[in-house]
């Protein structure tokens, strides 16, 4: 009889060990499926080969900047070159530069075929056999999506080519309109219920419903912006009331009409944890500073507030990593589907980093899933910062309240 | 919290200008706190006038929207059971994932792990709660969606499909509802394990037979609060759940949920006053309703064990 309990009790403790363990490895999973696409070999293929054009026995890197011009001049059309050379004129832009024009505008490689990292590394035979049979004027390439120049080139409708500099921009100004809303208003109706509230009807129904809307789904927000901040304050947020000369295209779907919706699904949030913090003052502080006279606001700003203002910016700082990673109150909203161009200002059209993920994930090609896998890596480093930061915030606290 | 006894004390002697900026500092607070009602109330207002726009267009009737297994705008049918029949159908599937292993999870982190080992833990589980529900997405389309072809056959499993986005959010949830348990776990008062270990009961009796029965509301509240978030939850269903309604209970087919179908609609430059403009607003404050109804619920569940323990 015994025997049986005890070997019940392992048997259990191994299933709850186990669960807890599968968390861990899902992480693990999560985190391997998107390295593994990430990086990896890819063919590409040139459009004229580098020997064709440049004929030598050197490399196309080792030209001089006079025959890369002459290729240019051979190639291309007179129109093109007259816009290059109205862009920059000839004489004033580097070799490098220059090669780069040759690379894009003549050469121009283009990936056809691309592996996983997985693949890359325990498949290299077959890979090589693939050049060899499928694309015998394939070249062969270890790439990393996530690159520099990923980092800082603009959209495109080529893989390759595309970059996630206008989505980063935007994405930054979002949170910051997100901030300037959330933050004032947040810790404001914090020290309201903390400091003000009696415990009367009113005052439980605000409590109550900030507890609600932090379970409202974030989609929900999206059709409140959609309705509210880009239809009913078009003239506002499209900026027409503000100046006749703003391009008005964006129609009311404007940075700042994000912005303002993602300022309001996070205020909840910064409330709840600046309620907390500002619970956690102690008692004393408060006394001793009405014994001496201070009004309440004078208690509030130069003791309450002081006290407990690190662990305030801990909760706003995971709340702003919430709003960074929300999608679909952005596709509600109205984020556009392809933003060439840096937004200029808060009433420009939009879009952000979890907004190209999803558009990128959503195509077919294959290649654009890798695409994908790089602007993941950098939103996930993003938040991982953000965390990071709030983590040292609260530890730089816990130290100070004991010394 | 309301210390009056300050207050009293520099009544007596206020100056005037000092007295005025009190005054103006407490309404402008209140004023802030205000703004969340009238956040709640702007909510509400403009999903029923839209919805109330949608169903007095004469396109559709409340008994057709909530009867028929029809939803194609194109064609006027507007009912809503095939939307809401794949929504039931991925949080279904996510709590089938989620709710074992979280309550597992929360069992062995509370009951048998070591501090050591759950400092190491729960940080981990904290990262998995924190990642962006997109990246879930392209986790599920990606990864799961391939994975359950290679097991069931490609000719089964559909590219979009509600399994895959069920389980994808399954490990979404999963943390929360372990991190919500054993919160709940702990708070059982040490008294009642130490009585039961006394009685020369093993670890597992006395956590199944004293421990859960005891937290068994805060265990609940746990598992609606997740339901709540399956039910709202858009990215991973917009991506891997597949676009179009299908009324199906094959959790290997593509089938939109009523999230999906929001996002789908309002991503693509939608003219206001149409029908498909409203429709979104009609599904939408369903979708508030079942949110809210549930995140209610479990609030009544939390508030209720609070005071049997405190």
């Amino acid at each position: 009889m015994d025997i049986i309990r005890q070997r019940k009790n392992l048997i259990s403790k191994i299933v709850f060990q186990m669960s807890t363990i599968i968390g861990i490895v899902a992480l693990l999973i999560l985190m391997f499926s998107i390295f593994n696409e990430a990086f990896g070999y890819v063919i590409f293929v040139n459009e004229k080969s580098p020997h064709e054009i440049f004929n030598s026995e050197k490399n196309l890197g080792e030209a001089t900047k006079e025959e890369l011009i002459s290729i240019l001049e051979d190639y291309i059309s007179k129109g093109l070159m007259r816009r290059f050379n109205f862009e920059q004129s000839f004489s004033e832009r580097s070799a490098e530069n220059i090669l780069e024009l040759v690379m894009t505008e003549v050469v121009n490689p283009k990936i056809v075929k691309a592996w996983s990292l997985t693949s890359s590394l325990f498949g290299k035979k077959k890979i090589i056999e693939t050049l060899k049979n499928d694309y015998p004027k394939g070249n062969l390439e270890f790439r990393s999506w996530l690159s520099p120049n990923f980092l800082l080139s603009p959209q495109s409708s080529i893989p390759e080519k595309t970059g996630i500099i206008t989505a980063l921009t935007g994405s930054l100004m979002l949170l910051l309109i997100a901030i300037i809303l959330a933050f004032p208003l947040g810790i404001g109706t914090a020290i309201y219920l903390e400091e003000y509230a009696k415990p009367n009807r009113l005052n439980n129904l605000i409590q109550l419903n900030i507890y609600n809307l932090a379970g409202i789904p974030s989609i929900i927000y999206g059709m409140l912006g959609l309705a509210v901040f880009v239809r009913f304050l078009e003239p506002i947020t499209s900026g027409k009331i503000f100046s006749q000369t703003i391009n008005s295209t964006a129609n009311g779907r404007t940075i700042l009409s994000a912005g303002l919706t993602l300022g309001i699904l996070i205020l909840p949030i910064i409330i709840i944890n600046a309620q907390e913090a500002i619970r956690a003052v102690p008692k004393s502080l408060k006394f001793s500073s009405y014994g001496l006279g201070a009004t309440k606001w004078q208690t509030i700003w130069s003791h309450i507030l002081p006290y407990s203002m690190d662990r305030i910016l801990t909760g706003s700082i995971l709340a702003v990593s919430r709003a960074l990673g929300e999608t679909a109150p952005l596709i509600v909203v109205g984020a556009s589907t392809f933003v060439a161009q840096k937004p200029d200002s808060i009433f420009s059209k939009f879009t952000a980093l979890p907004i190209q993920i999803y558009q990128w994930t959503a195509r077919p090609q294959p290649e654009f899933r890798k695409v994908a896998a790089a602007a993941i890596i950098v939103l996930l480093v993003l938040l991982l910062t953000l965390n990071a930061g709030a983590v040292m915030l609260r530890n730089h606290h816990n130290k100070k309240k004991k010394g | 919290m309301n210390l009056s006894i300050g207050a009293t004390l520099f009544d007596k002697n206020p100056s005037k200008a000092l007295q005025l900026r009190e005054l103006l500092l407490r309404g402008l607070l209140s004023f802030s706190a205000i703004i969340s009602i009238c956040v709640t109330l702007g909510i509400v207002y403009i999903l029923s006038t839209e919805a109330f726009l949608f169903f007095s267009s004469g396109e559709v009737s409340l008994l057709e929207f909530f009867s028929s297994i029809e939803w194609q705008p194109v064609i006027d049918k507007f009912g809503i059971l095939p939307l809401l029949n794949s929504t039931l159908m991925t949080s279904f599937i996510a709590m089938l994932v989620a709710g074992p292993l979280g309550i597992f999870a929360a069992i062995y982190m509370s009951e048998y792990a070591s501090n050591n080992f759950k400092a190491r833990v729960k940080p981990i589980l904290e990262i998995l709660a924190g990642i962006p529900t997109i990246v879930y997405g392209y986790f599920a389309l990606t990864f799961i969606t391939p994975f359950l072809k290679n097991i069931f056959g490609h000719d089964v499993v559909d590219v979009y499909n509600t399994a895959s986005a069920g389980i994808a959010m399954g490990i979404l949830i999963f943390p929360m509802i372990a991190s919500m348990s054993e919160d709940a776990l702990s708070a059982v008062p040490s008294g009642l394990r130490q009585a039961a270990y006394g009685l020369g009961a093993t670890k597992l009796e006395v956590s199944t037979g004293i421990i859960v029965p005891s937290a068994i509301s805060g265990i609940m509240a746990a598992f609606i609060v997740g339901l709540s978030r399956a039910v709202g939850e858009t990215m991973i269903v917009a991506l891997a759940a597949g676009a179009g309604s299908n009324f199906t209970f094959n959790p290997f087919k593509s089938a939109e949920t009523m999230t999906g179908y929001i996002a789908r609609i309002s991503g693509g430059d939608i003219g206001y006053d149409t029908v498909d403009y409203n429709s979104i607003f009609a599904i939408g404050i369903f979708l508030f309703i079942i949110t809210l109804v549930l995140n209610i619920i479990s609030q009544k569940i939390i508030g209720r064990y609070r005071e049997i323990y405190d």
